[in-house]
Parts: structure tokens; sequence; C-alpha cells
């Protein structure tokens, strides 16, 4: 990567703000992060009493006790679930949209795509309630759960990160050479075949950015959980508020569940960042 | 499939009037083909937003209230009764939302402006490979990965009064305050929603920041170190002003981001926000949720709305204009 900036040593006020800058900005983003690890660790007299940088023990109990309190294996299933197929969904709704945009002229394309990204501005709590009352009343004119289904979280987070996710990839699509496409076209690929087995091959990493984007988006939302799902489909953004009544009581467990339930998204990401870094450069920031 | 269809006259064309035939679908298909491909996606768009849209406005002009919701359609017609209630700043109602209105304006603004200067520090101070940089940076991402819930839930925990971090280390440590402070609750509310907003915004700032600095020429740098150009001055006039574009876009969506957020401050204080922190959404979430009157709840998300399509295209007109003028 090109990130060298000059061959020059930076002067010593360059060096010396940059150490206190980051020192500082460490700190800030590691302490919660700190409290969740070491207080999930703590024994209760530990979290109810005054609060302590260092454990008076060590124990795992809160990492057994958090499943029985509150049903969170269910809650995981569901967000598993949920975030998953509106994640895969997303993703192939966009790639096709984004090749359509990309590679062909055609009449309402700008509307399209103004139309797409500006709902991205809505705020969530305009289409909050009319949304709820839609899929209640497509639920009683045609016996289709949607309102309180997993079906209806996944079509509603979807949505979400598709504006995004399609702006994005019209980017990368864009950089993939034309001439490369249109040789797969003459080798007697169609349209679809030259999208699959060359443009999106070429863009992978534009893909697994939008996936990473699509799932975070997914597996975090609040609002919509809060109100459109019931017991057996509750994701975990509001499962976890199930501890809250137990606030100031269990605080080892709430870290420990916090801690659980982060793992999964935070290691993926991790390890994807590389690609959401590439990708954004060549398709959002362009 | 559609895939066959370029190939098809080449291949099977035994008679003339097939061959014919299916040219003739090819064209077709290649005039409809990019529908059908955004086929899926508008109808998703239609269904979640538009739609919903379209009915959160026609709600707003009636009376809806929890006798309707089975059947929303019967709600009598209210005019622009539910909009008077809004903006009638000197009864409760229109107060408070003027409240929350003013309230989350200023938020947003420092929100934004903080999450902004420190992700654009961060990016621009770790440009230059050194050691352990690629280990700070992925620390840094970890605030912006972490589920929402999870992430605000373990400050709910640093705010606490008697067993949080903050108070353990401003009064028994330090001993800044006299008694141990509210966080939680009261004005003290705003400070601790602002840093929670910033801690788990910056990252985002910093990831695009970063992104648009790998597309600045390496040669621009070069040619100034030659000229003796000293690193402050290069981030000045060199990495500062090819961020522009970016920045355009970033400061616009943290903006529309952070105004509309309703995850953190509604995990972070519950169904019932504090005066000082009572920001639009939730505060909208609970005028429609709490007394179930729809109707009002709908007209303040079209205020809403109003206020943010002026705000993003005067946004738009006057960056766009600014940006023109230091073109040339």
């Amino acid at each position: 990567m090109s990130s060298v900036r000059s061959p020059m040593a930076p002067p010593r006020s360059f060096l010396w703000s940059r150490r206190i800058f980051l020192t500082l900005l460490t700190g800030f983003v590691l302490i919660p992060v700190y409290v969740m690890v070491s207080s999930s660790l703590k024994p209760l007299a530990d979290v109810t009493g005054k609060f302590r940088w260092l454990p008076s023990g060590l124990t795992v109990r809160p990492y057994i006790d958090i499943w029985s309190t509150v049903p969170l294996a269910k809650y995981f299933m569901n967000s598993v679930i949920v975030a998953g197929a509106a994640t895969i969904l997303s993703v192939v709704i966009a790639v096709f949209a984004a090749y359509a945009v990309s590679r062909y002229e055609f009449r309402g394309k700008r509307v399209f795509t103004v139309t797409v990204l500006s709902t991205q501005m809505f705020p969530g709590i305009l289409f909050l309630l009319p949304l709820f009352l839609l899929y209640v009343n497509i639920g009683n004119a045609t016996g289709i759960a949607l309102f309180g289904s997993r079906g209806g979280l996944i079509l509603t987070y979807l949505t979400f990160s598709l504006p995004f996710s399609i702006w994005m990839l019209i980017g990368y699509f864009d950089s993939v050479p034309r001439d490369l496409d249109e040789a797969a076209l003459v080798d007697g690929c169609g349209p679809l075949g030259a999208l699959l087995r060359i443009v999106v091959p070429a863009a992978i990493p534009g893909i697994v950015a939008v996936a990473v984007y699509a799932f975070m988006t997914a597996w975090g939302e609040v609002l919509f959980a809060s109100v459109m799902t019931d017991d057996t489909t509750r994701t975990l953004a509001v499962g976890l508020q199930g501890y809250s009544t137990l606030y100031n009581v269990y605080w080892n467990q709430i870290m420990a569940a916090s801690l659980v339930v982060s793992v999964p998204v935070v290691a993926g990401f991790l390890l994807l960042q590389r690609y959401l870094v590439t990708g954004l450069t060549a398709g959002a920031v362009k | 499939m559609t895939t066959t269809a370029f190939k098809e006259p080449v291949r099977q064309a035994p008679s003339g009037a097939a061959g014919r035939e299916s040219r003739r679908t090819g064209r077709l298909r290649r005039v409809t083909l990019p529908y059908l491909l955004l086929l899926p996606a508008l109808l998703l768009e239609l269904l979640v937003h538009l739609v919903p849209m379209v009915i959160g406005i026609v709600m707003s002009f009636k009376e809806l209230t929890q006798f309707y919701i089975r059947d929303w359609g019967t709600a009598p017609w209210s005019g622009l009764g539910n909009y008077k209630v809004s903006v009638d700043f000197d009864a409760p109602v229109g107060n408070a939302l003027l409240h929350s209105f003013l309230v989350t304006v200023g938020f947003t603004l420092l929100s934004v402006a903080l999450c902004w200067l420190i992700g654009t520090a961060a990016a621009i101070f770790m440009q230059d490979t050194f050691r352990g940089r690629g280990l700070l940076r992925a620390l840094f991402l970890v605030p912006y990965a972490l589920p929402v819930y999870a992430a605000v839930i373990t400050w709910v925990f640093m705010f606490q009064h008697d067993n949080g971090l903050v108070n353990h280390v401003l009064h028994d440590q330090l001993h800044l305050t006299d008694k141990p402070a509210f966080w939680l609750l009261g004005d003290n509310s705003f400070y601790a929603l602002l840093t929670v907003s910033v801690w788990k915004g910056w990252p985002f700032a910093f990831l695009i920041v970063m992104a648009g600095l790998q597309n600045i020429p390496k040669e621009l740098y070069e040619a100034a170190a030659l000229d003796g150009t000293g690193m402050w001055q290069q981030i000045r006039r060199i990495t500062l002003p090819s961020l522009r574009p970016v920045n355009q876009v970033l400061v616009l969506v943290l903006f529309l981001w952070t105004f509309n957020d309703f995850n953190t401050p509604y995990v972070l204080f519950g169904k019932s926000a504090p005066e000082a922190a009572d920001l639009i959404s939730v505060h909208i979430y609970q005028a429609s949720f709490v007394t179930w009157n729809f109707g009002t709840g709908s007209a303040m998300s079209v205020l809403l709305l109003l206020f943010l399509l002026v705000v993003t295209g005067l946004y738009l007109l006057f960056t766009s204009r600014g940006r023109r003028a230091a073109d040339v």
C-alpha cells in the first residue's frame, strides 16, 4: 500500500503529537473494552460494590449463568438466522442492481439511484409506525405473518443495508474494465454469465465489505427489533435488555453476555477489515 | 434462461423464422434485463421504505389513536390537526417537541464535529507506517464493530452512580467532584450521551478518511518534500484539501446518522430519556408507542423528514458551490 508520505523523516513535533494523541485515544477506546472483559470475570460482590480496577478473584461463573438467566441461546439463534439471511439476500440483490446500473443505459437510471440513496436519509422512526401497520394489515389480509416473524425482520433489515451496498458496488463494478465482460459476452457467456464469472470474482473485496456491513447492521439494530419481534423471535438486541430488570444486580452477567454476543461480529470484522478499507477506497470514496 | 439469450441466434437457427424469433427476444431481453436485475431491489425498497413513507404521510393527516390501529383506514381525517399540535410551541406537546429538536441539533453538531476531528487526526497520524500501526488500526475499529447494545450497556455500567467506573475515577481517585454525580439522570446525561456517541462514531470517520488518504497520489508528497515543505505544511496544503470531496459525503452521512440515531439513547436511557438528552427519535417513539397516538407521531416524523431534506439540500448546494469555486 502506498501509504509512505515522504522520504523525509518526520519532525519531532509531529512524532510527539502523534505519540500523545494516539496514547490518549487508545485509552479512550480501550477502557470500556477492559471494563467489559474484566467485569465479566468478576464475582458478584465486585460489581455490586464500589468499582474495582482489578477483580478480587477470577470466576467464569457469569459465563455459565447467562444462559439460564435469560434464554440467550434462543436469542442468539434468532440473531444468527435473521442477520445471516438478511446479509445473503442483501448482497445478492445489491450485486444484481449494481450490475444493471454499472453496465446498462436505461430510462429511469438516475431516478432509481437517487431514490434508493435518499432512503438512507429517512429517519427510521418515520417508517417504523407505517411499516408496523403495513405488516399487521398484510398479515390480516393474506395470512402471511410478517409482523412478529423472522421473515418480516429479514425483509426489513436487508433494505437497511441495500442502499449503501448498491452505491458501493456500483463504484466497485465501474472499476472492473468493461472489456473483460464484453470479451466474455463474445465468448458466448450471457450477461449473467459475465456477471458471475468475470465481474463478481474481480469485485470480491467490495462484495465482502458490503456483506460485513450488512451483517453488522442487522446484528446491531434495536429499534425495529424491539417493535417487530415477539417472545419466540426476539433477537439479541432486545433479548439482552432482558437482563435490564436486573440492572445493578448481575452486572458481571450482563458484561459476559455482551462479550459473548460481540465476539462473532468483532472477530469477523477485524479479520475482514482489510477488505472493507480496500472496498471503500475503490468504491465509496473514489 | 436469460444467460442463453445472446448465443441463441448463432447456435440454433435451423429455420429463418425461429432465428428471427429468438433475435427479437434477445433484443427484448437486452432492454428489459436491467429492469429485471433491479426488480428485487426496487420491490423491497417500495415495500419497506416508500410505501410506508406514503402511508406515514397519509397517517399524519388522520386522527389515529389506539381505537383505529386494527383498521387504520377508518380513522377520521383531522386535516392539519396533528401538525398544529406538533408546532404549537406554547402547549406542552409542541413545547416538548421543540425542546427535543433543539437538544438533538446541539448534540448532533457537537458529536459530528468531534467524530470528524478525532477520526481525521487519527487517520493522518497513522498515514505513515510505524511499529504497531496495524494492531492500533484494528483496535480503533473495535468500537465501530461492537454491536450497539453491547457497547452502550457497558457504558451504562460505567456511568452507574454507586458502582460505576466514571464516578470511581472522578470522585474516589481524582477527587474532582464533591459527591458522586448522576450521569444518566439530569443535565449530565447530555455529556454521557455525547461521550458514548463519539466513542461509537469516530471510528467510522477514521475508516473513511483512511480510505480517502489512499487515493492521494504519492507524487504530490514527493514533490512537496523536494521543495522542502515540512510535514505539517504537507498536511495543510496537500492532505486536507485532497480530502475535501471525501469530507463532503462523510460529514453529511455522519450528520444524518447521528441526527436519526435511536439505538444509542434508547439503550442508554431506556424508554424515557432525561430531558437534557431527549433526542428526537426517542421522543417521537415515545409520543407514538407510549401514548399510542400514531397520528401525532407521524406528523412529527414528517416534519423531521422535511427538516432533513431542507438541510441536506442546502448542505449539498453550499458545499458543491464552495468546491467548484475552490477548483477554479
